[in-house]
């Protein structure tokens, strides 16, 4: 019997499987395709303080190997999460849940935080830094380590849950962003997020998106992903969330291997919906041929 | 829901093809729902409205616009797809109407001729508008006629039917409901030449099309709505231009 469980700071998953923010809403629309009560958790669409649109559409753009999207975090804002979605998802879902959000200053984050203080299906707190796709905000806290460092330490203080913190790939040294974040006191890292892209369609020469820019995710950013963790691994104590273009049991067991003590699938919900479902069926199997009992055991395997 | 075998693919016009698929079509619970196609090398799937089912059968019909229906239009009898089926809305045909007219424009076509069917089902008979670019476009216009309906094409250039857009045959006909799918412009149109209710179906670049991704979103009377989820089909009260 292979063993799946992984622990997040005190919260017990059974197995490391999560899907990832924006790419499985608040999960019940695919619970028309499997019980999502099989995941270790999955991670809720990034929510800001208020309710925002997003971006205008074209919001997807297609590449080899993967896509491209500028959705804008769309969301009904915080507190109608907390008054609705996260109850809702409590009626089909059994376990705790992460909670992705996103501000455009230090104090909408903190609110973010403080509204979901003693909420029970609240497992841990994933704070973006990150997302390419919004101005003025987003991604501009996650691209210096005194910014990540600031973010930190204010939603640290504010929150009653461990807090992990998403950063961004485009940036010089992400190494140096997850050591800020950890001297603040987070409990994890989750990285990546989006890679900046752009398409052009050259029939009507202009950008495909009509944010003209998106956010570059599937297999075509693994390898990316999966170094990225490698060093953050070598850099920090705290848990790492490896994130970035997985789609099978192998890219799993991979990024578990760079340092990753869970992961997050994100595209592959998207054009497979089965993907985490088969993903979970099949890691026992591939584990047992490489000899291995325990997943915990291969958390950064690759350094020696 | 699965895997689909390619029972038969036929070319319609120089650029249209019609491909009958057999699996389960038990998923499909309206007309103008959408399948969502994986292509072999292609990482996003492809969605296609659902021109008819007929137990195990369903019929697509779709024009090469891009790789992934250039591919399709090369596919053979026998070959295996992998498909999502019954996303969206579809439309609701359970409006009490007694003079329909259905609107289609060139690949927005397609989901009517369902449509028309189960209109027919229930005691109706449509009336339709095909219309398209020019001569050498047209397709199903033999279909439409087959199942009994009134049925009037159009070419914007005058070489088949009647000259000029879909919208300005309006006049000949007699109507209390419309139901429309076909490019922007066109459902622009006819909302703003008709004045009877009805429903618009609407087309917009998808990422997952089953609601997970809020790619294609867009802002109605009624709130924000998933194209691929709340749509694609969206009643004439609640559009936004």
């Amino acid at each position: 019997m292979v063993s799946l469980k992984v622990n997040l700071s005190g919260l017990e998953l059974s197995n490391p499987i999560i899907p990832a923010s924006g790419c499985f809403g608040y999960g019940k629309e695919f619970c028309d395709y499997y019980d999502i009560n099989i995941l270790g958790s999955f991670c809720t669409k990034g929510t800001t303080k208020d309710s925002r649109f997003g971006n205008d559409t074209p919001r997807i753009a297609e590449t080899s190997c993967g896509m491209l999207n500028s959705v804008g975090l769309q969301n009904p804002g915080i507190n109608h999460v907390v008054e609705h979605e996260l109850k809702d998802i409590a009626s089909y879902y059994s376990k705790p849940v992460i909670v992705n959000i996103s501000g455009f200053s230090i104090e909408e984050y903190e609110y973010c935080v403080k509204r979901l203080r003693g909420i029970d299906n609240v497992g841990l707190i994933e704070v973006n830094i990150s997302c390419p796709n919004v101005h003025n905000g987003g991604m501009s806290f996650g691209t210096s380590a005194d910014m990540a460092a600031k973010v930190t330490k204010a939603v640290v203080k504010a929150a009653d849950k461990p807090v992990y913190i998403k950063l961004s790939p485009n940036v010089t040294d992400i190494v140096s962003i997850a050591k800020a974040c950890e001297d603040e006191g987070a409990s994890g890292i989750c990285a990546i997020n989006t890679l900046l892209g752009m398409r052009i369609d050259i029939k009507k020469r202009k950008p495909v998106l009509a944010n003209i820019t998106g956010g570059l995710s599937g297999p075509a950013v693994f390898p990316v992903a999966l170094r990225m963790v490698y060093q953050i691994y070598e850099a920090v104590k705290i848990p790492i969330i490896g994130i970035g273009g997985i789609s099978n049991a192998d890219d799993v067991i991979e990024m578990m291997m760079a340092g990753a003590a869970a992961v997050q699938v994100g595209s592959m919900n998207l054009v497979e919906p089965y993907t985490c479902k088969t993903i979970i069926e099949q890691l026992p199997e591939r584990l047992k041929k490489l000899g291995i009992d325990d997943i915990n055991k291969i958390i950064g395997g690759a350094h020696k | 829901m699965g895997i689909y075998t390619i029972k038969e693919i036929k070319q319609l016009t120089y650029d249209t093809y019609e491909m009958v698929l057999l699996g389960d079509t038990s998923w499909i619970k309206a007309p103008g729902q959408f399948v969502n196609i994986k292509i072999d090398g292609l990482f996003l799937r492809r969605p296609l409205s659902v021109c008819d089912i007929e137990e195990e059968h369903m019929t697509l019909v779709f024009k090469v616009v891009g790789q992934g229906t250039e591919v399709m239009s090369k596919m053979k009898p026998s070959q295996q797809l992998d498909i999502l089926c019954g996303l969206g809305n579809g439309y609701d045909i359970n409006i009490e109407t007694e003079k329909p007219l259905l609107i289609g424009g060139g690949c927005g076509v397609p989901p009517l001729y369902y449509l028309a069917k189960m209109l027919i089902k229930k005691g109706r008979k449509p009336s339709v508008i095909l219309g398209f670019n020019k001569k050498d476009d047209v397709f199903y216009e033999d279909e439409f006629k087959a199942l009994g309906c009134n049925v009037h094409v159009c070419s914007v250039d005058g070489s088949c039917g009647y000259k000029g857009f879909a919208t300005d045959a309006l006049g000949m006909i007699d109507y209390d409901y419309v139901y429309t799918c076909g490019p922007e412009p066109m459902l622009k149109a006819v909302y703003g030449k008709t004045s009877v209710p009805g429903q618009y179906s609407f087309e917009e670049r998808m990422g997952c099309g089953f609601g997970a991704c809020m790619g294609c979103t867009c802002k109605t009377k009624y709130g924000y709505k998933r194209i691929c989820k709340d749509g694609p089909v969206l009643f004439k009260e609640e559009i936004i231009w």
